[in-house]
């Protein structure tokens, strides 16, 4: 009773600490909302988008005891890879966080190209998110990125999201063909010597800047799904004490009763062999 | 099969932006229109699971472009932390492109254009506001919206000439003694904005 009493502590204060931190992050992520919006507004969002080379950028938290928001991702990233595997295309991972890397590790060793741990050790800032959207630009080959994280929609809804950001030569290519990206061809280029070279400074902030948000918003969900599996397990705990005090009490009152009821038969006993 | 693809995503997504929900955080319902090609393709591999949501659901559909040009541009300047102006309408935004100063006016042809740093001033009236940014994008849409998208941006009451100063003798100095490359990319760069800023400030 007592390893319950304690773990109900535990969770308790567990769920105090993601509340407070979810509450520092909220904010933050709710200002960066409106980062990746003119991007979408002017490229689209291109989901379906056929290409031969995708990457899956899987989001996920460093530490456990977060409810389900991790498999979710995970099991979106495989199904993406699914979607989008085939003869000539070809789909890798890179991922961030220990736990989908713990998970992933086992059947998709292959296709991992790179894996980011220890994210969130230090607090969440821009710069901080460019560098590692630098170093997957220059390490990973990919013609669209996909980026596989939890939205915080509120604090009981996290909604798995898949952002996906093109390469200049897709992009290109795209506005070429027509279709949502074809108006992109009628927008005049100011600055920079060719269309291309300002479509590949665009597509490398576009990433920074929806890597940041993505970054925050899952940050966001963590913590709020942590909160919610912590509360879960706070309450869960408090009716086993209850269980276990009513057990413990009725043991008690029997072996008291037990007790008695030998005594006052030994008692009997000897009155009647008087 | 890529021209199929690209007609097909072009129909849904112009369907899915004429009834996109605005899904904030602070409404209830779900959002739930996704381009419905992702959605079938999506329902093949996984048939158990609830397809992703995609950020398009997220956002409020943009105007469209409108026949005759709009009285006001409509501005949303965002940073990464926070959203500095969103939806404003106002007369005229000057924004520092690569390629000089530029005024922006409702009705102004569609244009990306890449940002130095330098003054950007938002006109209202007989209000001006200005702010120093450092680096970022600018998309000017047909429908008399524009997006600015900035890395840092400062109001300009909020900068202190001494310490400009001091950092752009700091960074002429460093770029005098700078060995390797990146040294002297640093170097460069932080003598660039600061002389901007003095510029600013100055001008």
């Amino acid at each position: 009773m007592k390893s319950v009493k304690n773990i109900q502590k535990i969770t308790k204060a567990m769920k105090m600490v993601a509340a407070s931190k979810l509450r520092a992050v909220q904010g933050r992520a709710e200002n960066s909302r409106g980062l990746w919006q003119p991007f979408t507004a002017l490229l689209g969002d291109n989901p379906s988008i056929d290409v031969k080379k995708s990457v899956v950028v899987t989001l996920s938290s460093d530490k456990g005891l977060c409810g389900g928001i991790n498999s979710t991702v995970v099991k979106v990233s495989r199904a993406l890879y699914k979607l989008n595997a085939g003869p000539e295309k070809d789909v890798k991972f890179v991922i961030v966080g220990e736990k989908a890397k713990a998970i992933m590790f086992r059947d998709s060793k292959n296709d991992i190209s790179l894996t980011v741990t220890e994210l969130n050790k230090n607090p969440l800032n821009y710069a901080q998110v460019s560098v590692l959207a630098d170093d997957i630009l220059k390490n990973v080959e990919f013609d669209a990125l996909r980026i596989v994280y939890n939205k915080f929609h509120s604090v009981v809804a996290f909604l798995p999201t898949v952002a996906t950001v093109l390469s200049p030569e897709i992009i290109e290519k795209e506005s070429e063909v027509g279709g949502k990206l074809g108006e992109l061809d009628s927008y005049e280029i100011e600055g920079g010597e060719t269309k291309g070279e300002i479509l590949q400074n665009l597509a490398e902030f576009q990433f920074s800047c929806v890597m940041f948000n993505a970054v925050l918003e899952n940050a966001c969900s963590e913590m709020g799904a942590r909160m919610s599996a912590m509360d879960s397990s706070s309450r869960n705990a408090g009716e086993m004490l209850d269980r276990l005090t009513l057990t413990y009490n009725r043991t008690r009152q029997a072996s008291i009763t037990t007790e008695l009821i030998e005594i006052i038969s030994g008692a009997s006993a000897l009155e009647a062999a008087k | 099969m890529l021209r199929q693809a690209s007609r097909l995503i072009s129909r849904s997504v112009t369907a899915a932006s004429s009834k996109s929900v605005t899904a904030r955080a602070f409404s209830t319902e779900l959002p739930s229109t996704i381009d419905s090609t992702f959605v079938e393709s999506w329902k093949k591999v996984a048939p158990n699971m609830d397809p992703p949501q995609t950020p398009s659901s997220f956002m409020k559909p943009r105007p469209s472009t409108a026949s005759s040009i709009p009285t006001k541009l409509t501005v949303n300047f965002v940073l990464p932390y926070a959203s500095e102006l969103s939806g404003k309408e106002v007369d005229m935004v000057i924004i520092p492109a690569t390629t000089g100063q530029m005024g922006v006016l409702p009705g102004h042809v569609p244009t990306i254009a890449e940002l130095k740093p330098g003054i950007m001033s938002v006109h209202e009236g007989t209000d001006i506001k200005k702010y120093f940014v450092s680096s970022g994008f600018a998309f000017l849409h047909a429908n008399s919206v524009a997006d600015i998208i900035a890395v840092e941006a400062v109001p300009l009451e909020n900068i202190d000439a001494s310490q400009v100063q001091k950092g752009l003798a700091e960074f002429t100095q460093k770029l005098a003694s700078a060995s390797t490359d990146l040294e002297k990319a640093e170097a460069q760069i932080g003598v660039e904005v600061h002389s901007a800023m003095n510029a600013a400030l100055s001008g």
